[in-house]
């Protein structure tokens, strides 16, 4: 621009046009889900667990993350798996958010919460799906869930797919224990496993 | 199981979260001048829908800083064309309006005689020149954004930058 040109940048400061784009992008993503256009809403959940990420698509509830996962890495996988057209939009995961809270609150023993399970592979659809029927305040070990599936040697297996379990807390893989009672491993740390059993009353404080 | 990788030379499509962060302000800096700042957000939500109801298709990443620029450029020349039906005079002020719930706040003096000068302008040359002088874009890129010769975008922010420097004179 030579000095003679007008000064256009004096009609829009950065600062002020980044903090309009930051408003209108946060209302884009209720545009885009009115017009069925977003495939994937992320938002954060608060729970006595921590703050948990939740993924919601139109099939239902695809992820829940505690809040030591890296999120971009979660929203990346999310973009891999089920579709690049992701937004933070925190009114799609109302009824999660709904759900959770009573559960939380010790008023809730089943959710009702529809799935999808696109980031399920494998032997893990079968674990998880084991693993989706044991019920509130009841536990199962890794060997038995292994013989539920039909693979009774495969407890190892199991053991692992429960740890890629993408939707935990909703599908309980807390509930799944070592044989003898041993807590066993959890993806999202052994406290939170406790906090949950203790929650549901099968472990005493 | 997992995705494919992306193909040899080619940058696998972001999240849109993360593409809408990266060029969120770029394309507001630009429409705020290219549209006027009452206008802005709803070219900014129609930008950015029409990016998103294309995006299963895209299979390249890199760039799309240019493709996004792209769509606002033709939103801002549409949205021109649509109000010309209707076009106001060019030394119209707008009345401060007196209620909320009317039209947002517009964040810069919008009788500033540059403003008057720029809102003069025809599209084309509005949208060149912003690109120019607002956004820093070299000829290329404007002639690739705009979808025109280098010829025709050095034209447009010439005669643009003439005008708006007789207005303002």
């Amino acid at each position: 621009m030579t000095p003679t040109d007008p000064n256009l940048k004096r009609l829009t400061s950065a600062a002020e046009a980044d903090r309009r784009a930051l408003e209108a992008a946060d209302r884009l993503a209720a545009a885009a889900a009115d017009r069925h256009l977003l495939d994937v809403a992320v938002a954060p959940v608060d729970s006595p667990i921590g703050e948990l990420f939740v993924a919601v698509t139109p099939r239902g509830l695809a992820c829940v993350a505690f809040e030591d996962e890296d999120r971009d890495e979660v929203v990346a996988r999310l973009a891999r798996e089920v579709s690049p057209r992701i937004l933070e939009h925190p009114a799609a995961v109302d009824e999660v958010r709904r759900e959770l809270d009573e559960y939380f609150a010790g008023e809730r023993t089943r959710f009702q919460l529809q799935l999808d399970r696109r980031l399920i592979h494998g032997i893990a659809r079968e674990v998880l799906a084991a693993t989706a029927r044991v019920p509130f305040g009841r536990t199962t070990t890794y060997g038995e869930l292994a013989g539920r599936i039909g693979h009774p040697k495969a407890a190892r297996a199991v053991g692992n797919a429960l740890g890629s379990n993408p939707i935990p807390i909703v599908v309980p893989c807390h509930r799944v224990l070592r044989t003898g009672g041993a807590l066993g491993g959890y993806a999202g740390g052994l406290g939170r496993k406790e906090q949950l059993l203790r929650l549901e009353g099968v472990l005493s404080d | 199981m997992r995705a494919a990788r992306p193909r040899v030379g080619r940058t696998a499509v972001p999240p849109f979260g993360v593409f809408l962060e990266a060029n969120r302000a770029t394309v507001y800096r630009f429409l705020t001048v290219a549209v006027g700042p009452g206008d802005a957000d709803d070219c900014f939500q129609e930008t950015f829908l029409s990016a998103l109801r294309a995006y299963p298709r895209l299979t390249d990443g890199s760039k799309l800083d240019r493709w996004v620029l792209t769509i606002a450029s033709r939103k801002a020349i549409d949205h021109h064309r649509a109000r010309g039906r209707h076009a106001l005079p060019v030394n119209e002020v707008p009345e401060p309006l007196d209620r909320a719930g009317a039209a947002p706040p517009e964040p810069a003096d919008t009788r500033d005689p540059l403003w008057t000068a720029v809102r003069s302008l025809p599209p084309r040359q509005r949208v060149a020149v912003v690109h120019r002088h607002v956004l820093d874009r070299a000829y290329d890129e404007i002639a690739e954004l705009m979808g025109c010769s280098e010829a025709a975008a050095r034209a447009n922010v010439y005669q643009g930058t003439k005008r708006l420097r007789e207005l303002i004179a």
